[in-house]
């Protein structure tokens, strides 16, 4: 096994820990804390904030790669190893193989025979145009009306492992957190849901295709689930590119004013009026361009895939500067009349000392709410970037790609809406929960808003 | 006023320069001619000639910003930046790369694009506005958390969903109109009326959702307690003293987009075959037509521009407090 590190994962992971590191350091605020600890008394933020922990797993999960080192099946007589030239990740090993297990078209979920008619042999040898059966579905089964039953028995087996799984993950939870003041009940109950509908969608996943299968018989249920990964990273990865110019520029728009100020504002002003998709669309297909014709940059196909992905970032990161800008500079200037930052002049504190130490940590609450409030419209923005033909490489699963490949299989008679149906259904649970989330974020951040109820 | 508006125009200038210059630089310094001319020949392996006929044909032979061979202001002129880009100041877009004349197209295609946004757009504000109304109506109630819950659900359904659905349910499974198409005469509505219900109702969450947080801010102000207090009804205080309150707000958010609604809808135009100019971008997106593509950037600024002096222009009419100067 050799490990690989593409740039998108080593950002995520990067990220990840600097936002612990953040957060950590930020437990000392006994202000912040108070906030964060409104925002976790509520069941429902709890029950957000653990669904978007799920899916936060299961993007880091997915974006542990390595390659399989090959057997050597001639026998060579070299030390050298040789690496599948396919990159698995530690998630697709989780979910015990159900992305490896293809078909020949689509085929309905739980379903045992293909779509489509083909021409098979009969039992007595002769050619006939019938559905064929599926090659990894109810194999064990020895007459296909056992199905029902052997689902039903499968799946009370599932849950029970399930809920032994929940005991082992949740018990020393209760055994740290008991009397605590938060609602732990609300989080654990969500664990216990998720966790054991992953038991069941792996175990059963060994014998059906919960989902069905696709054009190109790939098990929609796995493709959904890799698509987490695309959305999350998408999600953060944006975000994190557009914060440090959106704040710099918006902090010292609003602290230096004057020409610094004009400066800014016209940047800010001439890319807003440019409209954002148009931009976003003639910048990826630029950068396509650019790759298209420098062919030789990239040793894995994975790795190209993964440098589009970055650019994509990059652009959405870039292009979206400008509403954070706008808010930062309106607080910087405001806040730089009060009168704190005036007696830090009088002392003579110098302007870089100034703005760390009282201006910034006055704007992170915008930038925090700003941050959770883009990453759902981010996710939701991959769709119909895929749609227009500027998303993800088509090679690497996303939600936008399953529904762009899709969109016109309702028109099918019988419909095929389990592809359709997987992909809105996981991007909706995690938009939902960031949106529920952003929503009680502000509503704890936002001074305007938090005095208006202490006021009522 | 008169002075104001010549003002605010002249401030666009530079705005506009600046588009025009982010856009060629993206277009031709980070891309150079030869670049887009391999990429539109189709194959890697295209002869120097090809690129060379290719640039000509289509004028990008010249030399970027200046000319030395040229004498005199021709030194400036005789550029690609010349003929691509300031020449988009006199609405002259040129032809695509497929040699259509761009302005007429635009032209032809705003009207499509118009018939189905304004309506979504009138219908759209109309249907929040009323939605929020009534909810604020109950506000601190259960009914009022469950529709706000409600309004973050609608909200984190992508738009994509709400198109695919209602054109499933209602043009092919209930077939009550075309799935999609347009026509210039005879039942124009049929077409339209499928989009605008699918644009209207995409909109509801997040629409709703916001008009309740102008309307809640307003209806916790000492004016209407005091209307209260003298005993109005409260469908009076919501729609007398509430609403036009709430108008100024209302106004920033909704007036700036009025221009942009000839530029019409990406995706909408797409899924339903409407002939606009959104139809028309994603096209030109997708066959990778630069030309068109710059024309639009500078179309959809243009109308950004003109959209935040109409939000400036409203102001007056809806607070009398307001005097531009």
């Amino acid at each position: 096994m050799k490990p690989v590190i593409l740039w998108s994962d080593a950002l995520i992971f990067l990220l990840v820990i600097s936002l612990t590191l953040f957060f950590w350091r930020l437990r000392r605020d006994p202000q912040t804390r108070e906030r964060w600890a409104e925002v976790f008394s509520s069941r429902l933020g709890m029950v957000a904030f653990t669904v978007i922990a799920a899916y936060i797993m299961v993007a880091l999960l997915d974006s542990l790669h390595f390659r399989r080192a090959l057997e050597n099946p001639e026998n060579l007589a070299t030390e050298e190893v040789f690496y599948d030239n396919k990159v698995t990740s530690v998630f697709d090993v989780l979910t015990g193989g159900m992305g490896e297990r293809f078909e020949r078209t689509y085929s309905a979920p739980f379903a045992l025979l293909s779509f489509e008619k083909e021409n098979i042999k009969d039992a007595d040898g002769r050619d006939i145009r019938d559905f064929p059966p599926l090659r990894h579905a109810g194999q064990h089964l020895s007459h296909p009306d056992e199905r029902a039953a052997d689902i039903l028995g499968k799946s009370v087996r599932a849950l029970l492992w399930g809920l032994l799984l929940c005991a082992l993950v949740i018990t020393p939870q209760w055994l740290l957190l008991r009397g605590s003041r938060f609602p732990w009940l609300a989080s654990w109950t969500t664990q216990a849901v998720i966790l054991c509908s992953a038991v069941w969608m792996v175990s059963l996943s060994r014998h059906y295709h919960i989902l069905g299968t696709d054009q190109g018989g790939a098990d929609v249920l796995f493709q959904s689930l890799k698509g987490i990964r695309t959305g999350v990273l998408l999600g953060t990865l944006a975000t994190l590119i557009m914060l440090p110019i959106a704040v710099t520029l918006g902090v010292m728009a609003g602290y230096f004013k004057g020409w610094v100020d004009d400066v800014v504002q016209y940047l800010y002003t001439t890319l807003s009026s440019i409209p954002g998709i148009l931009l976003i669309a003639a910048s990826v297909l630029l950068f396509q361009v650019y790759i298209d014709l420098n062919p030789d940059f990239f040793a894995v196909g994975m790795e190209k895939a993964d440098a589009k992905f970055i650019a994509l970032c990059f652009i959405l990161g870039v292009t979206s500067w400008s509403t954070l800008c706008r808010l930062i500079r309106a607080e910087t200037l405001k806040i730089s009349q009060l009168g704190y930052v005036q007696a830090a002049h009088a002392f003579g504190v110098s302007h870089s000392r100034i703005l760390g130490r009282h201006v910034l940590p006055n704007v992170v609450h915008i930038i925090l709410i700003t941050f959770v409030l883009d990453f759902s419209a981010l996710v939701l923005a991959e769709a119909v970037l895929s749609y227009i033909g500027v998303g993800v490489d088509p090679s690497m699963g996303s939600w936008g790609n399953m529904i762009n490949g899709a969109r016109s299989e309702l028109s099918r008679e019988p419909t095929i809406w389990w592809t359709l149906t997987g992909a809105f259904f996981f991007m909706f649970v995690l938009v939902l929960a960031a949106n529920l989330f952003s929503d009680l974020v502000r509503d704890a951040f936002d001074p305007r808003t938090s005095l208006r109820r202490a006021s009522a | 006023m008169f002075a104001y508006i010549v003002r605010r125009l002249i401030y666009a200038i530079p705005i506009l320069v600046g588009v025009n210059l982010l856009t060629f630089t993206l277009f031709f310094v980070v891309n150079s001619p030869d670049d887009m001319a391999a990429s539109q020949l189709g194959d890697k392996y295209v002869t120097p000639e090809a690129i060379e006929n290719w640039k000509q044909k289509n004028g990008y032979d010249k030399p970027l910003f200046l000319n030395p061979d040229a004498a005199g202001v021709a030194q400036l002129t005789d550029t690609i930046f010349f003929d691509k880009s300031v020449r988009l100041f006199a609405f002259d877009f040129g032809r695509s790369e497929s040699g259509r004349d761009i302005t007429t197209d635009v032209a032809t295609r705003m009207w499509p694009s118009l018939a189905v946004a304004l309506p979504t757009f009138l219908v759209g504000i109309g249907v929040n506005i009323c939605v929020a109304l009534m909810v604020v109506m109950f506000r601190g109630t259960r009914l009022d958390r469950g529709a706000v819950f409600v309004f973050v659900a609608l909200m984190s359904i992508s738009y994509l969903f709400y198109i695919i659905g209602g054109q499933f349910l209602v043009a092919k499974t209930w077939r009550l109109v075309p799935i999609s198409g347009f026509h210039t005469e005879g039942q124009v509505w049929k077409f339209l009326i499928l989009p605008v219900l699918v644009g209207v109702v995409a909109g509801i969450g997040a629409g709703a959702r916001w008009y309740r947080t102008l309307f809640l801010e307003e209806a916790n102000q000492d004016y209407v307690r005091t209307a209260r207090a003298k005993g109005c009804s409260e469908l009076s205080i919501l729609f007398r003293h509430i609403l036009p309150n709430a108008l100024i707000p209302i106004l920033t958010g909704v007036v700036v987009l009025i221009p942009s609604l000839f530029m019409g809808s990406l995706l909408i135009e797409s899924f339903f075959g409407i002939p606009g100019l959104g139809s028309y971008m994603l096209d030109a997106i997708n066959s990778q037509d630069f030309a068109i593509v710059r024309s639009m950037v500078f179309i959809g600024s243009i109308l950004y521009i003109i959209g935040l002096l109409l939000t400036d222009i409203s102001y007056t009419w809806a607070d009398p407090r307001v005097r531009l100067s």
